[in-house]
């Protein structure tokens, strides 16, 4: 006998993945979005996305070996996504020392604070987002229009989004149909030729990136479907019943944060229930807050509260929402 | 459309390297020994002394009440010592050591291999017969086999399931057995039939295994009493539970017995062994174990004599590996790692499997990141990265209120999880303290 | 604009007002009595909330205090007698005072003495090893090593040899809370009596294989010989299953079973050392 055998219980065996690979593997699936980014929003994309990954990843790093004095694992990858996910979230002109701040909250509030990965209630890069949205509402609400690498960066020429022309002109009081022609048409919209976060304009990329997670079982299609079937059959009741005074159901798929929070925000892991079952009441309920936020609330775009209102959630979804024990009788309804 | 069970479940690499190798018999070792505890249930009572010379067949122990098994010397030869080694429990328990010389067998076992398959016993006979021949379940349960060819007063049963599934990667011993011995395992499957009173039996058998599925398939030839059911691969459909639910559409209620839904489930090796202890007059001393490994020179299936020690049938596949890590018995989902190699094969060691250095390391491991992954793979329906911090936590009270006694241990959660939690060794932990727990409880 | 404030002023106070009515009834209505000796009782308690006198924490071992005939069988081991003299005053009853303990490590299975047979790769808790198997050596008895016990500890009193890799207790802080005793899957840590200069004569040794099998595993394991048993002039000896116990309340410290024994498994710690014989040099772990 060479050496000592080694015993352990059991299993003997491990899948493949790990946190890493499923890191990788989210960080993949946003890359149709970002060269989607840089498509229409040229340098200033660049420069956001490089400083928030690298200030995320710098912050973590600092906070867990200085400050906790802990293990340091930036190795597995997950402050890179919160990167990513805080610079899809901003407009691209957006200063770098503003996203240097939104990085710290981001990492230092929404994640290390509570223990680092796995132990926060909120979504990391949203309380950094939401941050920087109450703390420079005028920087976080000037976004660029897109004009390829023209667009610039900090001299960018800046516009409103679809979202934020709809809301204005409903204030002022002219109808759907005639805003309707001020927004870019619904085609433009699903390539991203529109204003926005840079992360969120194109629903294409998003979709892009939505197939290769399923296709690597990074996720279900439990969140994801949840969101936007809520979003849809709410602004369906709500343009059925008056066309002229609210957006297509499509208007509101396309427009603002919805399809990257579905997709991206909302589903993140440590954030979101555990069980399918909840999983599905969770996206309803921040389809509906949504909708609310954005039709009678003074917002334009409320998918960032509704993900961080649902987040509040989830904590009681897991402790009452069980999955249906093997041998269980099935109740009756 | 494949029948399989609707949740949960991993698919592991099948590793079945030995599914083509005949099975070869192992020659005699120079020794052996029998551990006289080889199944669930009472301990046996010694029969023998120091000294004695025994044959192959001959009864070492008698069992230790209605759940519990005999226990036959596996050799000819004399008993040099009764005395504790390491088992594959983990601990010493007392075995019987047997110097071998020559191979001879107890007159009344039939060594003629015409296959017999009249049933001339009544269902009493048949079960006699398993007790007296020590049968356990092969699958690796080892429960006592008698036991379950008698149906309990109050209970029904209208269905005999024979498992041929071995969900297990790596494992093909009960694949050859079906191939080489078909006709023996669908006879041992009419015997307990007759022995449970019913007309009806499935044998589940993976899809992985077409040879098997169409060898049994063309013996019965279009008998009705018997079908053959091909099922989906996905790991843990040899657990009786997932194999009831996949067949029959049942669930086992919690807590609960497949009796309880009707049903009888029996592993196919544990067939096999009772037709050769009814037609055969044998008693269960040798069986199929696959010795298997990536990286052994001579992978293959061997009929081994109960109690001969691993390392035997490590030097048959072709030596120890040099950078070897861990040596299973069992399967590598389910399966013991063994602390030395002088560990003897029992009954229920349906295989071996060398792991090198590289295939048996465990990553540290990091906090749960709720991906939700354990949830969804769990066959039970339990949330195992919540039984995890319970038991860590030693929160007894709110772990039993979570089910944690449904798991199975099947370990699919622990090889799922991308933290590489060690989830099963917390929940194991979690399980046994509150059966523990519950036990005390009953006994004020 | 006073318009609006006295309107606020007004219905706020109101607000405020009506609830703190409400509030003061609701009290009253759903106050539990509780008898004040309670309060005055935890006062007195250490407050560490340990479970060492057997209750979940100090309010409810102070519960049990007030409603209890007499404090036979109560005892709380952090506070020790000041504290119980003190509880018995305020309660006007009368306590009996308890030996002192301290918790004592039964094992010496070093590497050293205990050669490593297999390597545990399984999560590092002594319970899952132990459910597992015998552990990485040949004695199926001894130490894991996987800090159960230190874990468990609330007092910062015991902890991890990183050489010997078995629990040391310090005691000077230990208060013989039976924590680290429940802790163990192997009943490897004992309460023992506490004596002068923290003195203590003990087998350290919990093995019960025969002799040949045990000392095969360990070099400094108990073989059951009965050298000790035979030598003890005050039957502070038992033999059972192999295993020699020394009983702390009959032990005299004469030291002979020290002296006897030829695996050194029974050590003694905190004694002056002996004047003779080079076999001193082969005590196993003077320094514990």
């Amino acid at each position: 006998m060479n050496n000592l055998l080694k015993v352990s219980p059991s299993p003997h065996i491990h899948a493949r993945d790990d946190t890493k690979k499923l890191m990788s593997g989210v960080i993949i699936a946003l890359i149709p979005a970002f060269i989607a980014s840089v498509y229409y929003f040229g340098w200033g994309a660049v420069i956001v996305t490089l400083t928030s990954v690298l200030s995320c990843v710098f912050f973590e790093y600092v906070i867990q070996k200085y400050l906790i004095r802990g293990p340091v694992t930036v190795t597995d990858w997950s402050a890179v996504v919160t990167g990513l996910l805080l610079a899809f979230n901003v407009p691209s002109n957006l200063p770098v020392y503003i996203i240097i701040i939104g990085s710290l909250v981001a990492i230092g509030v929404g994640k290390m604070s509570f223990g680092g990965l796995g132990n926060n209630p909120f979504n990391p890069a949203l309380v950094g987002r939401v941050f920087l949205l109450i703390s420079f509402p005028v920087r976080m609400t000037t976004w660029p229009v897109p004009s390829g690498f023209k667009t610039g960066y900090a001299d960018a020429v800046t516009g409103a989004t679809p979202l934020g022309i709809v809301k204005e002109g409903l204030r002022n009081g002219e109808t759907i149909h005639q805003l309707m022609a001020q927004v870019p048409d619904h085609m433009q919209m699903f390539y991203g030729h529109m204003g926005g976060s840079m992360g969120e304009v194109s629903a294409v990329a998003l979709l892009l990136g939505f197939a290769y997670l399923l296709i690597r079982k990074i996720i279900t299609w439990h969140i994801p479907v949840a969101v936007t079937g809520s979003v849809v059959i709410f602004t369906l009741i709500l343009w059925l019943i008056n066309p002229e005074k609210n957006s297509d159901p499509l208007f509101h798929l396309l427009t603002g944060g919805v399809l990257l929070g579905a997709i991206f925000m909302a589903t993140d892991y440590v954030t979101s229930p555990m069980v399918p079952k909840a999983m599905l009441i969770y996206g309803a309920g921040i389809g509906i807050i949504t909708v609310i936020i954005r039709v009678y609330g003074s917002y334009p775009e409320g998918v960032s509260f509704a993900i961080l209102i649902m987040n509040a959630f989830v904590p009681l979804m897991n402790a009452y929402i069980k999955p249906r024990r093997f041998g269980e009788e099935v109740k009756n309804g | 459309m494949l029948k399989t069970f609707p949740r949960g479940g991993v698919h592991p690499p099948e590793n079945k390297l030995t599914a083509g190798c005949p099975i070869e018999v192992l020659p005699l070792p120079q020794s052996v020994t029998i551990p006289i505890t080889q199944h669930l249930g009472a301990t046996p009572v010694i029969t023998v002394n120091k000294g004695d010379k025994v044959l192959a067949g001959q009864l070492i122990a008698r069992a230790g009440g209605y759940i519990s098994a005999n226990v036959h010397s596996s050799v000819s030869g004399t008993i040099s010592k009764i005395d504790v080694i390491t088992d594959i429990s983990g601990y010493k328990q007392t075995c019987i050591f047997i110097d071998v010389s020559g191979d001879e067998w107890v007159g009344d076992i039939d060594r003629n291999p015409d296959i017999i398959k009249e049933i001339r016993h009544t269902p009493e006979e048949i079960i006699q017969k398993c007790l007296d021949a020590g049968i356990v379940g092969m699958g690796g349960a080892t429960f006592p086999a008698h036991v379950k060819l008698k149906i309990p007063a109050g209970k029904k049963c209208n269905l005999l399931i024979i498992n041929g599934v071995e969900c297990e990667p790596y494992l093909t011993s009960d694949h050859r057995l079906m191939l080489e011995k078909g006709e023996e395992v669908i006879t041992g499957a009419r015997i307990m039939m007759k022995a449970l009173g019913v007309t009806r039996a499935i044998i589940g058998i993976e899809n992985n295994k077409p040879d098997a599925i169409e060898h049994l398939g063309s013996l019965l030839n279009g008998q009705e009493d018997i079908i053959i059911q091909p099922l989906k691969v996905k790991y843990p459909q040899g657990g009786e539970k997932q194999l009831i639910k996949a067949l029959t559409g049942r669930e086992v209620p919690p807590g609960g017995l497949p009796i309880d839904v009707g049903v009888i489930v029996h592993n196919a090796g544990t067939a096999f062994a009772v037709y050769e202890a009814v037609q055969k007059n044998k008693p269960l001393f040798e069986r199929v174990v696959t010795v298997t490994g990536n990286s052994l020179k001579k992978p293959g299936n061997f009929l081994v004599r109960i109690g001969t020690p691993v390392v035997k049938l490590i030097e048959a596949a072709g030596g120890l590996p040099e950078n070897t890590g861990k040596i299973i018995s069992g399967g590598p989902m389910m399966g013991k790692a063994l602390s030395n190699t002088q560990i003897p094969v029992v009954k229920g060691t349906s295989g071996i499997v060398v792991f090198s250095e590289k295939e048996s390391a465990r990553i540290p491991y990091g906090p749960c990141i709720r991906c939700s992954k354990c949830v969804s793979v769990c066959p039970m329906g339990l949330e195992p990265y919540l039984l995890m911090a319970l038991s860590e936590k030693e929160l007894y009270e709110r772990i039993r209120n979570e089910r944690v006694t449904d798991c199975m241990e099947c370990g699919s959660c622990s090889f799922v999880c991308p933290a590489h939690r060690p989830l099963l060794d917390y929940i194991r932990l979690g399980k046994s303290t509150v059966i523990k727990m519950m036990r005390e409880k009953s006994m004020k | 604009m006073s318009h609006t404030i006295l309107i606020t002023v007004v219905v706020l106070g109101s607000v405020g007002l009506t609830a703190s009515i409400i509030l003061y009834f609701v009290s009253q209505k759903f106050k539990v009595y509780e008898d004040p000796r309670i309060d005055i009782i935890q006062e007195a308690l250490p407050g560490a909330n340990c479970g060492g006198c057997g209750f979940t924490g100090c309010r409810n071992f102070a519960e049990a205090l007030v409603k209890a005939e007499n404090l036979d069988g109560l005892y709380c081991p952090v506070g020790g007698a000041t504290v119980m003299a003190n509880v018995a005053n305020i309660l006007g009853k009368e306590v009996v005072a308890a030996e002192p303990l301290v918790a004592v490590v039964r094992c010496q299975g070093s590497p050293e003495y205990r050669p490593r047979t297999s390597v545990y790769d399984g999560a590092k808790d002594c319970r899952i090893a132990h459910n597992l198997y015998g552990g990485e050596t040949d004695c199926h008895y001894g130490c894991l090593g996987f800090g159960d016990c230190v874990r468990a500890c609330k007092f910062d009193a015991i902890y991890m040899d990183e050489k010997t890799q078995l629990p040391v207790i310090i005691d000077d802080k230990c208060v013989a809370c039976g924590a680290c005793v429940k802790a163990c899957p192997r009943n490897i840590i004992e309460l023992r009596k506490k004596a002068k200069k923290d003195r203590k004569i003990f087998v350290s040794c919990v093995n019960c294989d025969k002799g040949g099998t045990a000392r095969k595993a360990c070099k400094v394991a108990c073989i059951g010989c009965n050298k000790c048993f035979n030598v003890c002039e005050f039957g502070a000896i038992t033999i059972k299953n192999n295993l020699a116990y020394i009983d702390s309340f009959k032990c005299t410290f004469c030291r002979k079973c020290v002296t006897e024994c030829p695996t050194n498994a029974i050590i003694e710690l905190n004694f002056p050392p002996r004047k003779i014989k080079a076999e001193a040099a082969q005590e196993p772990s003077k320094e514990q």
